[in-house]
Parts: structure tokens; C-alpha cells; sequence
């Protein structure tokens, strides 16, 4: 299983959760963002680059609850809820929105 | 179960029929006296008429391979409904080249009524939408509270949760977040009960749902609600918030009754069953056939009131106790629930906003304060007791204790001077 990105084949597990993860880039995030029928948007990107840098910081992908609050003190406190979140990513920023920035499946029974 | 093998000839003609798996290990687990759940997977992998039966064959396969091999094949994954971030579990085969039609066998835990009502109309619809989206295997209910319906495929997963939530149902919790609730059968029908479990169920899961079905706790968090100390629903020790009923006034005695009592068991029985089993001595049988409780020295533990139903009841002043923490092994071993408060009244609609406001102070402290994967439980143990007590502004109160006199840890030095204090503060509250 891979994406097609430019020619070159990216291969992702059986949920899309990319299995190199240093292959990742914006073109590649646009793509898997369609396939969980998402169009990225300012507000998405936003969310989906805060998470890569987390994860470039600390090599894990933060608690949700950290997330909403970053979201929260950056874009607004009227932001900094799950409500927000979900209306940008329906299935949890857990699942969807790392998927897209291309950090590691999350783990748990969520 | 056998099948009319007329019933099923239209559809196996067309498809060949699966062959049942040879399973030699699981049909011993058959053998025993008991019902076994291989009975029940083959009866449904048995179902020729069923879309499900293939799917249940290749499940029986795959874990009679598990039981060769001594290795669990299952894998998580990240299945879901929209707009929601928990409640399906999903599970994915690692062996699914091998046991192909079982190769998603996902869990939907859907919440039931408080109190676990149903009509049998519901049940029977609640097996129909199993039967159509998913493989007919439900545990009804599992230990999450939840009704457990396991096995289905991720593209059903979507269209049997919208199925139960026409009929009114909701996903349960998994993951960190807030889990689906338990009461006892309370106020419905038993006469022990001490407040509306069913309503106090409702006022703090309806409160607090958002962080069950969109989880960002720090880790699990459980409410559970009995109705009285025998805590039908293991409230104390399963949850982390446990609401246990109580009463703060003398127990009932209906002297006619134990007379009845004494009449048809005799007074040796009474001694040995009642008397000299109440764990604080409490209880006396006297020489005219009465029997006296010494309230002060009762800990509600329920024991002489479960012998003696018909003569004895708890008390007037009906409320609950809320306990704290408790849970399995995990960071720390088992705890039960630590009591912080200990009487709360639970009659009027100020009363149960109380406790929503109590419960979610409770689980936003927890947000905040607890650690990754730490229950609220270990949480008080890492801070201790008089902090979290003074993050909640819960007022600290000997009724916490449950035998001052032989806990080491009490001091009591400057006691009289403690006792006025506290006394003052509580002002003629305290006299209750």
C-alpha cells in the first residue's frame, strides 16, 4: 500500500498511517487529507503544523489536551476546545490530524 | 443450534457453503458443565441463513490457531464515527491471509440505560441491527458497562452505530476520557436504595459527555452509583469517583418483625448470624426479644439489615458518600475509593447540581494535576490526601475516618480544641 506523490511511491500502512515517516511533505499531507475526504485549510494547517513541531521537539505526539490549549493560546480561547478540533478533524485530531502532519499511529484503545 | 436445512436451500445454492473450521481445542472447552462461549460462536458460524456465518467460521479458525500457537493475533487500529473519538474498538487480524472473512472484527460499546432497564422490544432490536451490520455476538453487558457488540467491519461500523442511535442509544467511552457509568437496579426496586441512582447517573454523564465521547484526559476516569453499602456495582473498588448510598440517621427496627425473626430461626440463630457478625458490635439481642442498634458505633455496612430485610431498614435521612480513587493495578496496586465526603443529601434538583459541580471540579482537577496514565487514585497518593482535598476546597472531617480509635495514624493530641474548632466552622451543621 502507497501513495502516489510526484512519481515517487510513499507507503503507508492498511489505516494510511505513513510507515517511513521522514518521507512526509506538504503535497503528500494535501493528499492523505482528501482520502479522509478533508480539504486543508488555513485552520487545518494550522493544527497539522503545530503537531509536526511538537514532534520534531519531543519525538511524541502531544496530549490532546496539550493540543486544545496550544490551539487555544494561539489562534484564541474561543478556539481552544474539542468542539473546534472536531468540526476541523470529524474522527478526533488523534487520529485524522496526525495522520495527515504524518506522526505515528496513536496507540490505546481510542 | 441445528438449522432447517429447507430454510437455507435458496441462498446456498448460489454461494458454496464455508466449511466449519476443525477446531479440537476449543470442543474441549465444551466438555465441562458449564455453558460455553464456543457453543454460542459455533451456533452463529452455524447460521447458514445468516450473513454472518463465514465470518464466524473464520473466527473460529483464527482462534483455534491462537490456542495452537499460544499467541493472540489481534491488532488495534484507529476505526471510528464521526465526530466522535471513542467508542469503537477496533480490532484488526494479523493473520487475516489465513482466516480471511474475519480479518476486521471491531466493538462498538454502546451505553445502556441507567439502571439497565430495557423493553424486550428493544432487545430484539437491538439483536436485529447486530445480525444486519455486524456477527451477532454481543456480551450484554461486558465489565465497561457497556453493551459489548463484537465483530464487524470497518465500512459497518458507521451504519450500525446510526442504527443504534435512531433506537436512542449512544457510543460508551474508551480510551482517556470520561467511561461509560454504572448503576444498580436502586430506586427502581429495591428497598435499600438511599437516593436516585438512575438520576444521579444521568445528571453527571449527560454533564460530563463531551470528555467521554471526545477523550483528552490525562487517562480513564469512571463514575458508578449504588444505591447502599452492599454497592451491587463494585462502585468502591472499579471506579474512580464512587457515589454509594448511605444514611445518617438511626436504622429502622421493627420490633414485630424480629419477633417473626426469632419465632421461625430461634435466638442461637440470631446471635450467630446477626449479633456477633456486626463488624463494630453494634447490634445487641436483649432478654425480651428486642433488638437494639447502637447507631453511634454503626458503620452502615449493611450486613444485619441483609439478614433481617423484613425487620430492619435503613434510616429516614437518605443521602450518599463519595469516594475517591479507586482502582486495578496499574502504577501502584489496587486501591479503593478514599472517602471525601461523607454525607451528601441527594433529594432535591440543587442537591444533584451539587454533585455535577462536584464531579466536574473532580475531573477537571484531574485534567489538570494528574499525570500521563495516572488514575486519580495514584494522582492522590503522588500529591496526597490534604492537597487534593484542598484543590477541591473539600472541607477535611472525622467522619472521613472510619475508626479513629484504632488508626495509628490519628492524633490526638490537642483533640478537645480540634473538636470546638471544627464544630464552629461547621456551625449547627455540624450537630447533624
Amino acid at each position: 500500500m502507497a501513495y502516489q506523490v510526484n512519481g515517487s511511491e510513499i507507503e503507508h500502512d492498511e489505516e494510511g498511517y505513513l510507515t517511513d515517516l521522514s518521507q512526509w511533505n506538504e503535497e503528500l499531507a494535501e493528499m492523505i487529507a482528501k482520502t479522509e475526504d478533508i480539504e486543508m485549510s488555513e485552520e487545518h494547517w494550522e493544527v497539522v503544523n503545530f503537531l509536526r513541531e511538537y514532534y520534531d521537539e519531543y519525538q511524541i505526539a502531544p496530549a490532546v489536551r496539550v493540543l486544545t490549549k496550544a490551539v487555544g493560546k494561539k489562534l484564541g480561547p474561543e478556539k481552544g476546545n474539542n468542539k473546534y478540533l472536531y468540526e476541523l478533524f470529524p474522527y478526533g485530531p488523534a487520529k485524522q490530524a496526525c495522520k495527515i502532519a504524518g506522526l505515528p499511529k496513536p496507540t490505546g484503545c481510542v | 443450534m441445528a438449522q432447517d436445512p429447507k430454510a437455507q436451500a435458496p441462498k446456498t445454492q448460489n454461494k458454496p457453503r464455508k466449511e466449519m473450521p476443525s477446531t479440537p481445542l476449543l470442543d474441549q472447552l465444551e466438555d465441562g458443565p458449564w455453558p460455553s462461549f464456543v457453543t454460542g460462536l459455533k451456533r452463529l458460524a452455524t447460521s447458514e441463513d445468516k450473513p454472518y456465518a463465514d465470518m464466524m467460521k473464520s473466527l473460529l479458525g483464527q482462534l483455534e490457531h491462537s490456542y495452537q500457537t499460544r499467541t493472540g493475533y489481534w491488532k488495534g487500529g484507529t476505526v471510528g464515527v464521526f465526530g466522535y473519538g471513542a467508542g469503537v474498538i477496533p480490532r484488526f487480524s494479523e493473520v487475516a491471509d489465513k482466516y480471511p472473512e474475519s480479518k476486521e472484527f471491531h466493538t462498538l460499546r454502546i451505553q445502556p440505560p441507567a439502571g439497565m432497564h430495557y423493553r424486550t422490544e428493544t432487545l430484539r432490536k437491538l439483536c436485529d441491527v447486530w445480525e444486519e451490520h455486524g456477527s451477532g455476538l454481543i456480551a450484554f453487558h461486558g465489565q465497561s458497562g457497556d453493551i459489548m457488540f463484537q465483530g464487524t467491519s470497518t465500512e459497518q461500523v458507521q451504519p450500525a452505530f446510526d442504527a443504534f442511535n435512531e433506537m436512542g442509544f449512544d457510543l460508551g467511552g474508551a480510551g482517556a476520557g470520561i467511561r461509560t457509568s454504572m448503576s444498580c437496579v436502586g430506586s427502581a426496586r429495591c428497598e435499600q436504595s438511599c437516593y436516585d441512582e438512575q438520576r444521579a447517573l444521568r445528571t453527571i454523564i449527560n454533564g460530563t459527555l463531551d470528555d467521554m465521547h471526545r477523550p483528552s484526559l490525562p487517562y480513564k476516569f469512571k463514575f458508578k452509583f449504588s444505591g447502599c453499602a452492599n454497592d451491587c456495582v463494585n462502585a468502591i473498588h472499579r471506579s474512580d469517583m464512587a457515589i454509594i448510598g448511605t444514611w445518617r440517621d438511626d436504622i429502622k427496627i421493627d420490633q414485630e418483625g424480629i419477633k417473626a425473626y426469632l419465632a421461625q430461626h430461634g435466638r442461637q440463630w440470631m446471635i450467630d448470624q446477626v449479633v456477633t457478625l456486626c463488624p463494630t458490635n453494634a447490634v445487641s439481642l436483649k432478654d425480651d426479644d428486642t433488638l437494639t442498634v447502637d447507631n453511634h458505633s454503626c458503620v452502615r455496612c449493611m450486613h444485619c439489615i441483609n439478614v433481617l430485610t423484613k425487620a430492619l431498614s435503613p434510616g429516614d435521612e437518605r443521602g450518599a458518600s463519595i469516594l475517591v480513587g479507586g482502582k486495578r493495578t496499574l502504577k501502584i496496586g489496587d486501591l479503593m475509593g478514599i472517602m471525601v465526603v461523607p454525607f451528601m443529601r441527594l433529594e432535591s434538583d440543587e442537591d444533584f447540581a451539587a454533585l455535577l459541580d462536584l464531579a466536574t471540579r473532580m475531573v477537571d482537577f484531574f485534567a489538570e494535576n494528574a499525570l500521563d496514565h495516572e488514575r486519580i487514585g495514584e494522582m492522590i497518593e503522588r500529591i496526597g490526601l490534604v492537597n487534593f482535598l484542598e484543590g477541591l476546597g473539600l472541607e477535611i472531617d472525622p467522619n472521613m475516618i472510619a475508626h479513629p480509635r484504632t488508626n495509628s495514624y490519628v492524633r490526638t493530641d490537642g483533640w478537645e480544641a480540634e473538636a470546638e474548632k471544627w464544630t464552629q466552622r461547621k456551625g449547627p451543621q455540624a450537630a447533624e
